[in-house]
């Protein structure tokens, strides 16, 4: 170690001080009503805040070993702080055990990371690894499409988990579509939900007021979305990257609010309710039909069951994510597609190319909007309920954060990233807490560590040679 | 206007000039470049030969001047027209000082984006491309066979399914150039082509230059400090300092042009590389 | 008349507490370019701590007003900048050379996260507190209407002044300020002529942090309460002003703040209070659409 270890704890000692300035006082010092309307007082915690800052000093520490290459150390000082985290001892909060246990895996994993990309890179390099890298990422595909389609059939299909399904599967399918904005084009859309919230209310309206079916408004309801992201897009796709961000999330408060406020329409906060759920062939699923209607039961001839409508909402969405996948793989491959990611890669040389970039755009963003239009529909339909709280801005983020985590642009990243953060908190409620948190770190982690996501293979549109011939290096 | 077809002007530059604010970049400049001829533009940094560009190829919009291009059968006036435009219609191309590929797409990707908008009616706006329809197809594959054609060129067949980034800087150069001629320019206006080649690159490209002018038979603008390139190949120089045309002529008379010398050897840091 | 006087006296107020944020949007654009997105949280953080340093002092004893106002300001200010200094350090210094959205969406998580953070530390329900000023005198009364200052608002206004002349102060005359106009010129050239490249930019943050701290404490005296959400909609007013100004530009800001803060209090006085964010939300798509350099900002002509 010699001369090395006073600087890494010098480090390591500033690190757990900035840590400590943070945190005394929004941690230290938790205000908690008097009662009686006779203002604040605290309720200590700064001892919370000194384990957290030891904690911080001993992983700082640690981190800096291991990018010196002290591999042991660093992995004796996670193991430790694993076993901190897990033992029985009594930490002031429950939190506390997760934050180190968690630190320590993390160090861990930076500790052996060297060695475990090594090989991984070292086995991928290989001809055979390549090409099987590729296979297996077509064969997990294959695989989790036939996983999603037998769900419902298998046992662990209960009403909790089928719930689970259904609302992964909604937010797989509005990834899918803000990737087409996000992804292929390079336009970051901050307003994304608003087009969910014109597809649902579209629904809600029409079916509520009209008495007009779920497969009638599912593509008006599409188009609506669309033409609003034409009508939005046309006049700000021209801005810069980052103005553009700032614009679409400006439309998408403005929609939410004129959604809040517009009592005439959209009967304000209260929302609407009674959203009548999705027909097959003309026959609803309920106990007992509505006047001149037929129940689904009675129609199939089986006997009632709750869960017949869940199974038919998860095929659904199921079915609609994947004629969202389908019809993005195909854009891809067309003139148009390649003009998106063109466009993401450089507008300059798009335009003197000869390309329109505004027009490029706007296909990009109503395509993308339709999508969520669609699933905005579907929501509706499923909830039987929506009001303006749906529809907030970290609903935008949450998608956006599913569309970055994947790999802008992929796919199979979108399912990925679906899973894991809609799913994850799901399974393990006592963190859904912590949640947004650790979305917004995820995000800044992901920025830092791998900007190109968890999946950042990109297969090309078109090919001169086959795959995996040898041509290229 | 010496010794250049008998065609007329290709594009015709009057009295353009380009202020920023205070700055004049470009001061009342008048030229003219021909079909089936190399114009070189030369002159010290910062003279305004990239700003010229800019204006003919819409980027910027000039102060003042006119820039009329005669094309396939009609006449644009380029100074009137939106960006995009004078790519897609008057089909004007370009290159860029500093590389603009598409660096994570593949370079035959690159090839496929330049013929953009013929790809895009072929595929009926995407209706007929979704749909999968012959005639798509075939358009495809033609477009896909003038890629190859380019490739085959620049030399870079065995590279066509790698991402343009990861190219060599030469490599880029000419893949730049291949993109830019895939679009079917009748103009085609290179900025510092030869920027950062060794001897043996820059050789290569002065034939690929040739075979341009002389097989495809368009017009092409070359901005270039490499005077072994620019007094190789080109048919008509011009020579701009501080936004000014201090000269103009066939190579040997410009290299003789005591305003140019002065010009160059008068600034320093041009003096060892002229 | 006197109801439009009233209505003035609360928009001035209100835009300086805007123009105090929108500088700290303002000069990191400035320099580096990108939208600070989590600058909001930082504000709010700073009310937060304002809260929490007024709670600290009515406990300990200190009665006077003023003294617990200064005491605070130092407060918030020193620890908001630490968390100005910590966000650019670990979310946003290494990326810079990433790709271009690449620091816009990892400002979006560091915002994200400290909301988060600070509705898991401190609780989600609204904060009473940081009332330590009361009372005004009547400018006037028309129209059987008094017409009311309240030393509350002159604190507010005055703190702004002076910060602001302080802070063109720094600006213009020293070597920071120097240095970080060099910066905003050109990156590359000043690290070349000597320039700290990561410190100025560094303490650029920190200036911004701190007066968004001032901010927050103003803020949460103004109302009198305050939640770990109000960072979003002020964040976005704020960085509407910036915009409205002319993003980049440090009088533009404080120009901003106060047309925003008068455009929100007016069209809530006389049309509808419900559609005054959506008031300001529409001034923003439409100087971005229309005049994107704003106000006082000069044109960036992209060099190509
Ligand atoms: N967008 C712009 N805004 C302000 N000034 C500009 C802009 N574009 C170019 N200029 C200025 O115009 C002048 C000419 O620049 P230009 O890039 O055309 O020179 P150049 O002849 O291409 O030089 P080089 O050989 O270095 O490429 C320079 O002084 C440059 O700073
Ligand atoms: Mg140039």
């Amino acid at each position: 170690m010699g001369p090395r270890l006073p600087l890494m704890l010098k480090d390591a000692g500033l690190t757990a001080f900035v840590a400590a300035a943070l945190g005394i006082f929004i941690v230290g010092f938790r205000t908690v009503d008097t009662g009686g309307g006779k203002g604040l007082s605290f309720d200590y915690h700064l001892v919370d805040l000194a384990v957290a800052v030891v904690v911080i000093f001993i992983g700082r520490l640690g981190l800096s070993m291991a990018a010196n290459g002290q591999r042991w150390p660093a992995i004796v000082l996670g193991g430790a702080m694993i076993a901190a985290g897990a033992s029985p001892m009594k930490l002031p909060s429950g939190f506390l055990h997760w934050f180190v246990a968690l630190g320590g895996v993390l160090l861990v994993i930076r500790a052996i990371w060297p060695w475990a990309s090594d090989a991984m890179s070292a086995a991928a390099r290989t001809p055979s690894g390549l090409a099987l890298g590729k296979a297996r990422s077509r064969w997990f595909g294959w695989l989790l499409l036939g996983a999603a389609v037998l769900m419902p059939f298998t046992p662990i299909a209960d009403q909790k988990t089928m719930d689970l399904g259904v609302l992964i599967l909604t937010y797989v399918m509005l990834g899918w579509g803000l990737n087409i904005v996000v992804g292929l084009a390079g336009l970051l859309d901050l307003g994304y939900v608003a087009f969910y919230a014109v597809g649902a209310y579209a629904y809600a309206l029409l079916s509520t007021q009209y008495g007009l079916g779920f497969w009638t408004v599912l593509p008006l309801a599409g188009m609506m979305a669309a033409l609003f992201g034409i009508v939005l897009g046309f006049p700000v796709l021209r801005l810069r990257g980052d103005y553009l961000a700032i614009v679409t999330l400006g439309f998408g408060e403005i929609i939410r609010l004129v959604l809040l406020n517009w009592f005439d329409l959209t009967n304000g906060p209260a929302g609407i309710g009674s959203i009548p759920g999705p027909t097959l062939f003309g026959a609803v699923f309920a106990e007992t039909p509505p006047a001149g209607k037929q129940t689904v039961s009675e129609m199939l001839g089986i006997a009632f069951d709750g869960n017949h409508r869940l199974i038919f909402l998860y095929y659904i969405i199921l079915g609609l994510a994947l004629v969202t996948n389908l019809f993005t793989q195909r854009m891809r491959r067309l003139p148009v597609g390649r003009a998106w990611e063109a466009l993401r890669e450089d507008e300059t040389a798009c335009q003197a190319l000869g390309i329109n970039p505004t027009n490029t755009k706007l296909t990009a963003f109503a395509i993308g909007a339709m999508f969520a239009g669609f699933a905005g529909s579907f929501f509706a339909a499923k909830q039987r309920f929506i009001s303006p709280e749906s529809f907030v801005f970290i609903e935008s983020a949450i998608i956006l954060a599913i569309v970055v985590l994947g790999g802008m642009g992929s796919q199979i990243g979108v399912v990925l990233a679906a899973v894991l953060l809609i799913g994850l908190p799901e399974w393990f409620r006592d963190l859904g807490n912590y949640r947004m948190l650790a979305f917004g770190l995820a995000m800044v982690l992901i920025m830092v560590f791998r900007p190109r996501g968890l999946i950042s293979h990109r297969e090309p549109s078109i090919r001169l040679h086959p795959a995996g011939s040898g041509g290229s290096g | 206007m010496t010794s250049s077809p008998s065609t007329g002007p290709l594009i015709e530059v009057e009295h353009l000039t380009m202020r920023f604010g205070g700055l004049i970049a470009i001061d009342d400049v008048s030229f003219a470049a021909h079909q089936k001829a190399i114009t070189a533009i030369i002159g010290p940094n910062g003279a305004g030969k990239t700003t010229v560009f800019n204006c003919i190829t819409g980027f910027y919009k000039p102060t003042a001047g006119r820039l009329t291009l005669r094309g396939v059968g009609r006449e644009f006036l380029l100074e009137r027209m939106r960006g995009h435009e004078i790519g897609q219609k008057a089909r004007v191309a370009r290159t860029f000082q500093n590389i603009r590929l598409f660096a994570g797409m593949t370079v035959l990707e690159n090839l496929m984006v330049a013929q953009h908008n013929k790809l895009m009616r072929a595929s009926g706006w995407s209706v007929l491309g979704l749909l999968g329809v012959a005639s798509f197809q075939r358009a495809e594959a033609a477009a896909v066979e003038l890629a190859r054609l380019w490739l085959e060129r620049i030399g870079l067949m065995a590279d066509a399914d790698r991402p343009a980034g990861e190219l060599p800087y030469g490599d880029q150069r000419r893949l730049e150039i291949a993109r830019a001629m895939c679009t079917e320019p009748v103009l085609l206006c290179l900025d510092e082509p030869a920027a950062g080649l060794n001897p043996r690159e820059s050789a290569e490209l002065n034939q690929l230059l040739v075979s341009i002018r002389d097989r495809d038979g368009i017009g092409v603008l070359l901005i270039e400090h490499d005077m072994s390139v620019v007094m190789n190949i080109s048919d008509h120089i011009v020579v701009l300092d501080y936004g000014r045309k201090i000269a103009e002529g066939v190579p040997l008379a410009v290299r003789n042009d005591p305003a140019v010398i002065r010009a160059y050897l008068g600034t320093d840091d041009e003096a060892n590389d002229g | 008349m006197a109801y439009f006087t009233q209505q003035l006296i609360n928009a001035i107020t209100l835009g300086a507490i805007y123009g105090l944020i929108a500088i700290g949007y303002t000069m990191v654009y400035g320099i580096i370019g990108m939208i600070n997105f989590a600058h909001g949280e930082v504000f709010m953080v700073g009310a937060f701590i304002s809260l929490i340093g007024f709670v600290i002092c009515s406990s300990v004893g200190i009665s006077s007003a003023p003294v617990a106002i200064v005491l605070v300001l130092l407060l918030a200010m020193s620890f908001s900048a630490v968390y100005g200094w910590a966000i650019e350090r670990t979310a946003y210094r290494p990326l810079r050379g990433s790709f271009r959205l690449a620091p816009l969406i990892s400002a979006i998580g560091v915002s994200i996260a400290l909301q988060n953070y600070v509705q898991l530390a401190q609780g989600a329900r609204p904060k009473p507190g940081g009332q330590v000023v009361s009372g005004g005198f009547n400018l006037f009364t028309a129209d059987g209407f008094d017409v009311r200052v309240t030393w509350l608002q002159i604190i507010i206004v005055v703190v702004t002044i002076v910060l602001m002349a302080g802070f063109t102060w720094v600006i213009a005359r020293t070597s920071l300020g120097r240095q970080q106009r060099a910066c905003e010129q050109d990156m590359k050239m000043a690290s070349l002529l000597g320039v700290n490249v990561d410190r100025t930019i560094s303490l650029t943050f920190v200036l911004g942090a701190a007066l968004a701290a001032v901010a927050g404490m103003l803020f949460l005296m103004y109302y009198g309460v305050i939640d770990f959400f109000i960072g979003f909609l002020a964040g976005i007013k704020a960085f509407t002003a910036a915009v409205l100004g002319g993003i980049g530009s440090l009088p533009g800001a404080m120009l901003g703040g106060l047309l925003i803060g008068l455009i929100e209090v007016f069209w809530a006085g006389y049309f509808s209070s419900e559609y005054k964010d959506v008031a300001v939300f529409a001034i923003l798509v439409l100087v971005l659409i229309f005049r994107p350099s704003g106000l006082l900002g000069k044109p960036e002509i992209e060099k190509v």
